[in-house]
């Protein structure tokens, strides 16, 4: 099957990603700045799914499952410093967590 | 045939993370994440990666968005009393901004793909070939050419796992 759609999963991609940055600039609660990270890792994924099309080695979609591994890993850790950081600031606005140690 | 499947995903994937960026509802934005991560398991498909695609299934849905959705109500135990229907609301700041630099980044994206003429690149490097099951190929891949990066990965979950549960004891 020739790769005719490439560029179409290009435009989706870059639709995806950019989404994902504005989700990440302006929501402010954290857990749905987690969701636009995901959402970037997920169009990188996809970039690299549709080159590596009739690649008989397979290399792009090699790099998409550590890309997938690693954002596990991140989501996790991210989500239980979420946890940790709810229980002493009470909140989880994300202007609100403005201090690293306490004063 | 195909192409209209492939739009359909497509309008799927995009309309659904549109509205991870414009509900206000946190929950809202976690299901329809979950609706994002499964059209972009049918892009995978639509491009021969099944092994791919049943991974982002396994993984995205059923262990990152239900992670995600645990988080949001283990951070909102007191709730939103005011209109007794304990809707979970996020704020957003800086919005035109947020969109501005987004926009740019889209657009920057859209005239690299516009110029780069990616479909020639692709023909001369590799032939078209019938899309086959890729199972057999990323395990061979993985114990051969990928055989420092998987191994790597195992060190990574397993200090992912020490530090979680690290963090996340009693003080």
């Amino acid at each position: 099957m020739d790769n005719s759609f490439l560029s179409y999963y290009l435009i989706t991609s870059a639709l995806l990603f950019s989404i994902g940055l504005a989700v990440v600039v302006t929501k402010r609660n954290v857990i749905v700045v987690l969701m636009g990270i995901e959402l970037m890792l997920n169009a990188v994924n996809l970039n690299l799914v549709a080159f590596s099309k009739n690649d008989p080695n397979l290399q792009g979609q090699m790099f998409a499952l550590f890309v997938i591994v690693v954002a596990v890993c991140e989501s996790v850790v991210a989500l239980a410093i979420i946890l940790k950081a709810y229980e002493y600031f009470k909140t989880v606005n994300l202007d609100e967590i403005s201090e690293v140690k306490e004063m | 045939m195909i192409q209209y499947i492939f739009i359909a995903f497509t309008v799927l994937t995009i309309l659904s993370a549109t509205v991870v960026l414009w509900s206000k509802n946190v929950l809202y934005a976690a299901f329809s994440l979950l609706l994002t991560f499964l059209g972009i398991a049918a892009l995978y498909v639509l491009a021969g990666a099944d092994f791919l695609a049943i991974t982002q299934i396994l993984v995205y849905v059923g262990g990152i968005l239900i992670l995600l959705i645990f988080g949001v109500m283990l951070t909102n135990q007191a709730g939103n009393k005011q209109n007794t229907k304990n809707d979970i609301f996020t704020e957003s700041t800086n919005r035109i901004l947020g969109f501005l630099v987004a926009g740019a980044v889209f657009s920057g994206l859209f005239y690299t793909f516009a110029r780069a003429r990616f479909m020639d690149i692709q023909t001369v490097l590799f032939e078209t070939i019938e899309p086959v099951a890729t199972t057999k190929t990323i395990g061979i891949q993985l114990m051969t050419n990928f055989v420092l990066p998987f191994e790597a990965s195992g060190i990574l979950l397993m200090a992912t796992l020490i530090g979680a549960a690290y963090l996340s004891k009693k003080m």
